[in-house]
């Protein structure tokens, strides 16, 4: 398996006199993956995203990205990695109120710089894959929570990136619609290839992954799937 | 929970809201102290002032019921006679009034009284002295106030150089009053040695009335018959008189005042606004939790009270203290020139100062009261889904009632003055500006929509956002546009009277040199021997000279100014002015007249007017109206000659002198000087010179305005910010998700740049519009009513062109530097919270 995604000896400390949130942390992530982390509030989930996805700098260790030390990046260079090669999506959507469904899934597109042609045309396409069609030129306010996360998953994947990172996705959904979404989730990291990491609390949400794992700072034990 | 309780709930939360933010609370409560500083400190200034003008004017009229005065020209003395043997009169004090010409330079208002008499009418100004009268019956004997006596640099047994005609005469100063009894300059003589001294035989100013018990003022004053050009005026109607000539001055700094509060009000409505916006969700969960409708809106309204609370407190206080300052170092006029520079102290009840305190209150929970309307009225399920509420009926309820409000401006601005007032024009103005701030949300809708599509992602989520929020950005907007369209409004109106005041000076002022005999004084001038000299001196290519005299028209208005002078066809010519008349003389002498005459007695070109001059009454046509900005209260041109048949009168107070070619100003002027031999009471000026000095005091009289302007553009701005950095803190979380999908820091700073500066520009442009409409109703409606004087309406492109892209420059970097808290760590950990 081609290592993607590789974490090694990844230290993280806010205060020197309190324990490291992440702890010399070593993972490998092989492309085509997707994979759970499970783990306790607090354990520092959000701080190991924060760290893959360049948002955060670790105090030791490094992270590479398909052969790409990010660690050895300037902040510049993490942004317009994370532009174009990862893909993002939050347990509350987090998109745009004032932007129609169509140009919330075209915005790492347009940050991309892709011209307006073809954005439109792999729009179009990534509403029809997340079953949402129809409802392009619709404003948030007028759709449900599961649509408004579809939305989030088809801008995630838009500009097919190597590394899909969803935090709690279903958090805010009831159980049908959180179903419909993991598996969207899951055919959607397939499809396009890359590798995807979700995080969740569920058991049920961890079981559609290929793996899982149990994140307690210091390392990812891994968890039996089904 | 009762309903007090819930309405605490509430309140509790809101507030918790603003103890995490104080900046944004300190700058919504300075805005309000600000304007209520400005209001209150013209308010102390111009009250202290008046008080202190009227205390003086009191002491000189003292118990007096009647007051017989013929102004400055004065009239016989055999009239006291007359008047003092009617039964109807208890006392009658003779009184002189004559403005001294100073050898040193300057002038002296001289009293000459009989002290025995005025003693009983005026205790407090002549008591002291009564018992020493017989010292004031010496020769040349005056007595000074102590405040003349410091000012002249001169005590009791010196003596005060003073020109008299043509020569100086020395007087003796025999006394100094107590600094009780007189707040300003004034020097007191015998009346019989006032006749002599002063060149005044015969004649006397006023008469001093105490009428008998049962003797009806007014009543009596209709019954005198009195020689043309004297008026009856009881002691009230004199002193509002004098007052009138400054109301206007104070009103129009009033309402400036005014406008810094009532931008400061529209601060805190858009933060208000802007706030109950961002926190719909908390207003929605309370709504949830079971509080009331009104008892949401209670909670608004009394945080907008604690905020005017404490900005009226602050602003009162500020207020005393700038007011203290002004008064201390600019005096009661704010440098306009119509005070004598007395030393005036701030005067205020303290009645006066808690309603400053309240006043500050009623405008932030004004400010507040339309924000807690609208958030009380929200659904609380469309509250907690998030997402900017549509624009709606209310807001096209709001332009509706906007166009109205339009309408009805254009109409008001057409309304005559009431008492003198431009009252209409100043409601004019207010309802133009809350019908162009309620249209801005239909304005902002039409003006995003007209913006074209930008290259860059950055630009169009901006534009995007924009038109997204047309709500939040209309408030923005609006916010811009009030304080903005104020400061065009005043600038073209300052730019324009400057412009028209320049050139009307170029017109008046045709001559190389002038020279002005004791300006203000009436005991000096050039005799005809005088005139000849200057007109035969050499570099003295031609001269011409003016006689100066004041007319009361009527008992209830200012004195006019009558100018004397050659009025030949090619004079008359270059006259400026707005209207004439060719219609026939039938023999009766010309006369033209200023515009506020024209207001003030209801003349135009063609009517007869009756002047009441060298002791009879003399009907004149009018033949024309011209524009003159030194005297408000009006101003009458007649032929010298004419006057000097009327009068006998052959002396003159002004010259102009036209120099020969190759003389020089300065030699002709020295030579002038040594000629006349009069020392400082000669003021020999260029003309180029007497231009300059003009627009200066033009300047300095404005130096009050265009501070209130900038500070009126200041607590605009001061809103935008506080409505950026409250907007940008709510946005963390959408900052954080672009974060994410791979914008940068830059990238998030230009956003809010391209948003600050589009809004800049929307609200430059939108208060551009706005200004000039308001500019329209200053300059035809306020400025010629409060002043009697038209303007030419000039535009200061080049100077609104740098304040709009200061604006816009302004408005970009504020959002830019609001953003900056907005995008730390937290930005990227907001994505994880709930809200």
């Amino acid at each position: 398996m081609t290592p993607l995604l590789e974490l090694r000896g990844v230290v993280r400390r806010y205060q020197l006199d309190r324990p490291a949130v992440l702890d010399a942390l070593s993972f490998v992530l092989g492309a085509g993956e997707y994979v759970a982390i499970m783990g306790e509030s607090g354990v520092g989930k959000s701080t190991l995203l924060n760290v893959i996805a360049g948002l955060d700098r670790p105090d030791a260790g490094s992270v590479t990205l398909d052969g790409r030390e990010l660690t050895a990046l300037d902040d510049d260079a993490l942004t317009l990695e994370r532009r174009r090669s990862m893909g993002f999506v939050f347990q509350a959507f987090h998109v745009l109120p004032y932007l129609t469904a169509a140009r919330n899934v075209g915005l790492p597109l347009e940050l991309l710089g892709w011209p307006a042609t073809q954005r439109a045309a792999r729009v179009t396409a990534m509403l029809q894959q997340v079953g949402l069609e129809a409802a392009a030129e619709r404003l948030p306010r007028e759709l449900s929570g599961g649509e408004l996360q579809r939305i989030a998953i088809a801008r995630a994947l838009a500009h097919r990136p190597r590394l899909l990172l969803a935090d709690e996705p279903t958090g805010n959904l009831d159980p049908r619609t959180a179903a419909q979404v993991l598996a969207l989730l899951r055919e959607q990291v397939k499809v396009h290839g890359g590798a995807g990491i979700l995080i969740t609390h569920s058991r049920a949400a961890a079981a559609t992954a290929d793996r899982a794992f149990e994140f307690d700072g210091r390392e990812l034990k891994p968890l039996p799937v089904g | 929970m009762a309903g007090h309780g819930r309405t605490r709930v509430a309140f509790a939360v809101l507030t918790a809201q603003l103890r995490d933010r104080p900046l944004r609370l300190l700058v919504t409560i300075g805005a309000i102290a600000l304007g209520i500083a400005l209001t209150a400190g013209v308010y102390l200034v111009n009250a202290s002032a008046l008080a202190e003008f009227a205390r003086a004017t009191r002491a000189l009229t003292g118990a007096a019921d009647l007051v017989i005065d013929g102004g400055r020209t004065g009239f016989g003395d055999q009239l006291y006679g007359s008047l003092a043997s009617r039964p109807e009169v208890a006392i009658a004090s003779p009184v002189l009034e004559v403005d001294v010409a100073l050898a040193a330079g300057g002038t002296l208002p001289v009293l000459g009284v009989d002290p025995l008499i005025a003693g009983r009418l005026q205790p407090a100004l002549y008591a002291d002295l009564v018992g020493g009268f017989v010292d004031l019956l010496a020769p040349r004997a005056i007595a000074l106030s102590a405040v003349a006596a410091r000012a002249l640099g001169v005590g009791r047994g010196g003596t005060l150089k003073v020109r008299i005609g043509t020569e100086d005469v020395l007087l003796d100063v025999v006394a100094v009053l107590p600094e009780t009894a007189y707040g300003r300059r004034l020097g007191v003589m015998d009346i019989g040695s006032a006749q002599w001294t002063l060149g005044r035989l015969g004649r006397l100013s006023r008469i001093e009335l105490r009428l008998a018990s049962g003797v009806e003022a007014q009543r009596f004053a209709t019954s005198l018959r009195l020689p043309p050009g004297v008026l009856a005026a009881t002691p009230a109607v004199a002193e509002s008189r004098a007052t009138t000539l400054t109301r206007a001055y104070r009103v129009n700094l009033n309402m400036l005042a005014l406008v810094a509060l009532l931008t400061g009000a529209f601060l805190v409505f858009a933060t208000q606004a802007l706030g109950t916006l961002r926190r719909r969700a908390q207003f929605a969960l309370l709504r949830a939790l079971g509080v009331r409708r009104g008892e949401i809106e209670a909670a608004v309204l009394l945080e907008g009270a604690l905020v005017g609370a404490a900005g009226g407190a602050l602003g009162t206080a500020l207020g005393w203290l700038v007011a203290a300052l002004v008064l201390a170092h600019f005096g009661g006029d704010l440098g306009a020139g119509f005070f004598d520079g007395a030393q005036i102290a701030v005067e205020a009840a303290p009645s006066a100062l808690a309603a400053f305190v309240c006043l500050g209150v009623v405008v932030a929970v004004a400010g507040s009261w339309l924000p807690a309307r609208r958030v009380a009225a929200i659904a609380p399920a469309t509250a907690l889904k998030g997402g900017d509420p549509e624009l709606g009926s209310a807001a096209r309820r709001g332009g509706t009632i906007g166009l109205w409000l339009l309408l009805a401006g254009t109409v008001v601005a057409f309304l005559p003055p009431v008492g003198g007032l431009p009252v209409a024009g100043y409601v004019a103005v207010a309802l133009l500006l809350f019908g162009a701030v309620l249209l801005v949300p239909a304005f902002a809708a039409a003006a995003l929509a007209a913006v074209p599509a930008e290259r860059g992602a950055i630009a169009r989520l901006a534009l995007a956002r924009l038109r997204g929020t047309v709500v939040q950005s209309a408030v923005s907007l609006a916010a811009i546009v009030v304080s903005f369209s104020l400061m065009v409004a005043m600038a073209i109106m300052v730019h324009s009277f400057r412009d028209s005041f320049e050139r009307w000076l170029g017109q008046v002022l045709p001559a190389d040199l002038y020279l002005r005999i004791a300006p203000g004084s009436d005991t000096t001038f050039l005799g005809p021997a005088e005139t000849a000299a200057v007109a035969a001196l050499p570099g003295v290519a031609r001269s011409e000279f003016r006689r100066l005299t004041q007319l009361s028209l009527a008992p209830d208005r200012p004195p006019v100014t009558l100018i004397a002078r050659p009025l030949g066809e090619a004079v008359v010519a270059q006259l400026p002015f707005v209207a004439r008349t060719d219609r026939p003389r039938a023999g009766r002498p010309v006369v033209y007249v200023s515009e506020a005459i024209g207001d003030l007695y209801g003349l135009a070109p063609g009517s007869t007017l009756a002047l009441p001059v060298g002791g009879r009454i003399r009907q004149v046509l009018v033949g024309g109206i011209w524009r003159d900005y030194a005297r408000s209260t009006g101003t009458i041109l007649v032929d010298r000659a004419t006057y000097q048949g009327w009068t006998g009168d052959a002396t003159v107070t002004e010259g102009l002198v036209w120099l020969a070619p190759g003389s020089a100003a300065r030699d002709v002027g020295a030579a002038l000087r040594e000629r006349l031999g009069m020392g400082e009471s000669l003021q020999i000026v260029e003309s180029t010179a007497l231009k300059e000095r003009s627009l200066r005091a033009f300047d300095r009289a404005f130096a009050i305005t265009y501070a209130l302007e900038a500070i009126a553009v200041g607590i605009g701005l001061a809103g935008v910010a506080v409505a950026f950095g409250s907007q940008a803190l709510a946005r963390r979380a959408e900052f954080g998700m672009l974060r994410h999908v791979g914008c940068s820091r830059q990238q998030i700073r230009t956003l809010l740049a391209l948003e600050g500066g589009l809004l800049g520009v929307l609200g430059a442009a939108y208060g551009l519009l706005v200004g000039v409409a308001l500019s329209l109703v200053l300059v035809y409606v306020v400025n010629r009513q409060s002043f009697h004087w038209s303007l030419d309406f000039v535009v200061p492109v080049g100077q609104l062109a740098i304040v709009s892209a200061a604006l816009v420059l302004a408005a970009a970097t504020t959002a830019r530097i609001a953003a900056r808290a907005a995008l730390g760590e937290a930005a990227v950990r907001a994505v994880r919270e709930d809200w």
